[in-house]
């Protein structure tokens, strides 16, 4: 019974990938600012979304994603600096409120401009399997661990040579220590802001040639990122981006055995089965607030 | 004096709810109506939960899909008496609330937020996928029409005075709610979960009992839709009435019951209006929390207050 | 017979930090105890152990002779064990009357279903907590403030509002967190004033956590001496003063 073994374990890599890239986004504006981004998840629709448009329009693939990229972490840099930064200091229901407002913005922008349908992309190599370990294993699924291998290695980096890469791992409430570091805590949302964007962006743009995208794909995906966050253990990147895995093999496994249809319940199931037991997430210390 | 006083607003609305239909041009507007009672119902205990103690829920439109489901199968399906079908569909609602709350509000407002975005989507799936029980994306046919002690609320005119008379109902339990020990402790956890927790009060039992009542509300509202349409299906139910719910909170006024019945019949019936406001509806919803948070935190209601006071100072000094 | 609280070898560690280790805290009943110590030194991290806000890694908390520890913030509150904050934790959407009401929330005596019915048990212990409350306002001074709202009132008075907040729940024991901090000196002297008061006319516990060493020389029975998360002394107010270490540590600094 266990046949299918390798290959689900191959897929839930693959969409794991992408949740533990929306995992980090969400981590890392919630380290700078203490906001949970509920538009994660239209990040990761946007780079799919734009990438598959900017190629339909001519771009060559990789043009086109670059753009797309780049152009979904300018939005995010936008949002700080345009409605978060604005609003300032403000209840955490507000904050939930506003990003949820953003989010439903994107896809209605997005719905209006572009349609309902459901868009591909191209994989970046060909589309014939490969046979590792008796799966059939799509190269983009290669592709979209490759990359984000490299983008965990690059944050890596991030967090441990730079200024800003280590105030970001601290935690939020460390504004006023990052403040006496001579780092600006508006600079540093916008970063958390775009870089979030950026992540999520890249997570959409490869993974869209395996799973397809269309103008509603954020609010899954923005949930099981941040099912990702919890499992992870909130506030700590690369506890978020094992939540990912973690979670995309889970689903995979749940898929494959127990039941398709209920594929998209797993994810939360397994959510509200850890706040149950360990509301600090696998990888989380104890926490306690500051008052 | 100030029983009158204190009371004028509720009997104000009372007249205002009793004359409404007189103030339409055709019949087809009691149905307008009536939605507009169903929707500030729901929106009315969401504002309890929201607006008074800061917690959010994305995910409202469930639990009024649970009840109207639940009361659906156990009259049509199981032939259960219509006031049983109700209660169970009530009482469905504030279980899985409270099962939802247990995990989730020990936790930081986001988890409960998030919680019930991912809830919403899950019973929205299974309302979709549990063909067999809830006739699947085509919808669930054939749900008795509302029937107490012999009286069948055949007229949409009946059906209009009930669910206002519960909405009244509902309004003058959230304003003793409100007015109580618990009413301050809710609005006390709102600002400072710290300091209410200081001051001896269970954080978690309160934001567990607002959670439950807010369900309970939607709950009232999903049993009275579905035996007044006759018919539901999962569409209804899902994410984006969980977005419209949390829109008429906002924009009614965040903590103001009031506001949250303005709101609430101020987005019903808009679309009414609109015509063209189906197809860019979702952007006015995004575009209305934004701006609403940026510009007008208080809302409608907040808003109204301004200007009475206004007003007021203006005629003090003549 | 036990102390009214009696703090013993307490430990807390935050991440890389730590915080407290192995430090100690006695309030006698009717003493005013003052916790004092340069930034960081752990004064707030000690009212928060005793307050149920933070864990710690070991050490007892007692109040008259019953252990704490374990017993989640509400409980404690209810045990009488009560705190103001540093960075004021006002509830800014009440009126200063509601404020010390909610202060109150734990004297109240009806239900839910009284509430919804109005009941004249309803009726009757509303009334009386707004009195109760009313009497506390005057206790600091606030009383014409009554209606204004939480966070319109200046900082001084916010400060005031917190403490009438906190004496309305009844405490056997009040954690003051920096009281003073944002005080002109003519506010200050009327704080010093009335947490004499709760001492002398209540005979609560006062554990008084404040930089003002005027104040604190002026109305404390005894002080205990942070330093780095540990006690570096404790004693009266004159030994304090007298002590070489604490002088080098701490007092001679500013
Ligand atoms: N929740 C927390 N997480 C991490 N570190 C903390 C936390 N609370 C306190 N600390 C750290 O513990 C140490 C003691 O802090 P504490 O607030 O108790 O000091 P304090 O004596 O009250 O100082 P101050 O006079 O500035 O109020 C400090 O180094 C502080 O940075
Ligand atoms: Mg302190």
């Amino acid at each position: 019974m266990f046949a299918g073994a390798p290959q689900y374990l191959i897929s839930g890599l693959t969409v794991g990938a992408t949740y533990g890239l929306t995992a980090l986004g969400f981590t890392m504006i919630f380290n700078t600012t203490g906001i949970i981004n509920f538009a994660q998840g239209e990040f990761v629709m946007l780079g799919g979304m734009l990438a598959v448009v900017l190629q339909k329009a001519g771009a060559p693939l990789p043009v086109a994603i670059m753009l797309a990229v780049a152009v979904t972490a300018l939005v995010g840099c936008l949002i700080e600096r345009g409605v978060i930064r604005p609003v300032g200091r403000t209840a955490p229901v507000n904050l939930v409120i506003i990003t949820i407002g953003i989010s439903i913005l994107l896809r209605g922008a997005v719905m209006l401009i572009w349609g309902k349908d459901t868009f591909a992309l191209p994989p970046f190599s060909g589309s014939a399997p490969l046979a590792i370990l008796g799966a059939a294993v799509q190269p983009q699924s290669l592709w979209v661990l490759l990359i984000t291998l490299l983008l965990l290695v690059a944050l890596k980096l991030f967090f441990s040579r730079t200024i800003h890469g280590k105030a970001m791992l601290a935690c939020a409430c460390e504004q006023k220590a990052a403040a006496l570091m001579g780092i600006s805590v508006d600079r540093m949302a916008m970063l958390s802001f775009g870089l979030s964007g950026f992540l999520g962006a890249v997570g959409g743009a490869i993974l869209t040639p395996i799973t397809l995208t269309s103008y509603d794909v954020g609010v899954m995906l923005g949930l099981k990122g941040f099912a990702a966050c919890i499992l992870g253990g909130l506030g700590n990147p690369f506890g978020a981006a094992a939540g990912g895995l973690i979670l995309g093999v889970l689903e995979s496994f749940g898929a494959g055995f127990v039941s398709s249809a209920y594929k998209d319940a797993f994810a939360f199931i397994v959510l509200l089965a850890l706040l149950f037991v360990k509301p600090t997430g696998l990888f989380g210390g104890p926490k306690s607030d500051r008052v | 004096m100030g029983l009158f006083r204190k009371n004028f607003g509720l009997l104000a609305f009372a007249a205002a709810l009793g004359l409404a239909p007189l103030a339409l041009p055709n019949d087809y507007y009691i149905n307008v109506l009536i939605l507009c009672c169903f929707n500030a119902l729901i929106v009315m205990g969401l504002n309890l939960l929201m607006g008074y103690a800061g917690q959010v829920s994305l995910g409202h439109a469930a639990f009024f899909g649970l009840a109207a489901y639940t009361t659906a199968i156990s009259t049509a399906t199981l032939g259960l008496p219509i006031p049983v079908g109700m209660l169970a569909g009530v009482a469905v609602s504030a279980a899985v609330a409270w099962l939802l709350a247990v995990p989730t509000l020990k936790l930081h407002g986001n988890y409960l937020a998030m919680a019930t975005l991912g809830f919403g989507i899950i019973v929205s799936i299974v309302f979709n996928e549990a063909v067999g029980l809830t006739g699947g994306p085509s919808g669930f046919v054939g749900i008795p029409r509302l029937k107490i002690a012999g009286f069948t609320f055949t007229s949409d005119k009946a059906y209009y005075f009930l669910s206002a008379a519960v909405l009244w109902v509902a309004t003058l339990v959230s304003r003793r709610v409100i007015g109580s020990r618990t009413g301050r402790a809710l609005r006390a956890i709102h600002v400072s979960e710290s300091a209410a927790q200081a001051m001896g009060i269970d954080i978690a039992r309160h934001k567990r009992f607002v959670f439950v009542l807010s369900a309970v509300y939607a709950g009232v509202a999903g049993t009275l839709y579905a035996h007044h349409l006759t018919f539901v299906a999962p569409s209804s139910f899902g994410f984006h009435f969980s977005v419209q719910l949390l829109t008429m909170v906002v924009l009614g006024g965040m903590a103001s019951i009031w506001g949250a019945v303005a709101g609430a019949f101020f987005l019903t019936s808009l679309p009414e209006f609109l015509r063209m406001f189906e197809e860019v509806d979702i952007l006015i919803y995004g575009g209305l929390l934004i701006a609403c948070m940026m510009f007008m935190p208080s809302g409608l209601a907040g808003g109204a207050q301004a200007i009475a006071r206004k007003l007021k100072a203006g005629v003090r000094r003549g | 017979m036990a102390d009214l609280l009696e703090v013993r070898n307490v430990s807390v560690r935050f991440g890389g930090v730590q915080a407290l280790s192995e430090a100690a805290l006695t309030v006698r009943q009717g003493d005013i105890t003052s916790l004092i110590g340069p930034n960081g030194a752990g004064k707030t991290t000690l009212l928060g152990v005793v307050s149920g806000a933070v864990t710690p890694t070991g050490g007892t908390v007692r109040l008259a002779g019953q252990d704490l520890s374990g017993l989640p913030i509400h409980l404690r509150a209810q045990a009488g064990v009560v705190r103001t904050f540093q960075n004021l934790e006002i509830f800014s959407n009440m009126t200063a009357l509601e404020n010390v009401m909610t202060g109150a929330h734990m004297k109240a005596g009806y239900s839910m279903l009284d509430s919804l019915l109005h009941t004249p048990r309803f009726t009757r212990e509303e009334k009386r907590l707004r009195e109760l409350a009313m009497e506390k306002l005057e206790f600091v001074g606030l009383a014409e403030r009554r209606d204004a709202l939480a966070s319109d009132l200046p900082y001084g008075e916010q400060r005031l509002l917190e403490l009438a907040r906190a004496m309305a729940s009844g405490p056997r024991l009040l954690l003051l967190d920096e009281p003073a901090a944002g005080m002109n000196n003519k506010e200050t002297a009327g704080l010093g004033t009335i947490i004499r008061r709760i001492r002398d006319e209540l005979h609560i516990g006062v554990a008084l956590v404040e930089h003002d060493m005027e104040l604190v020389m002026d109305i404390s029975d005894r002080i205990t001496v942070l330093h780095f998360g540990s006690v570096l002394a404790e004693g009266t107010p004159k030994e304090i003063q007298d002590n070489p270490d604490v002088v080098a540590a701490y007092l001679g600094e500013d």
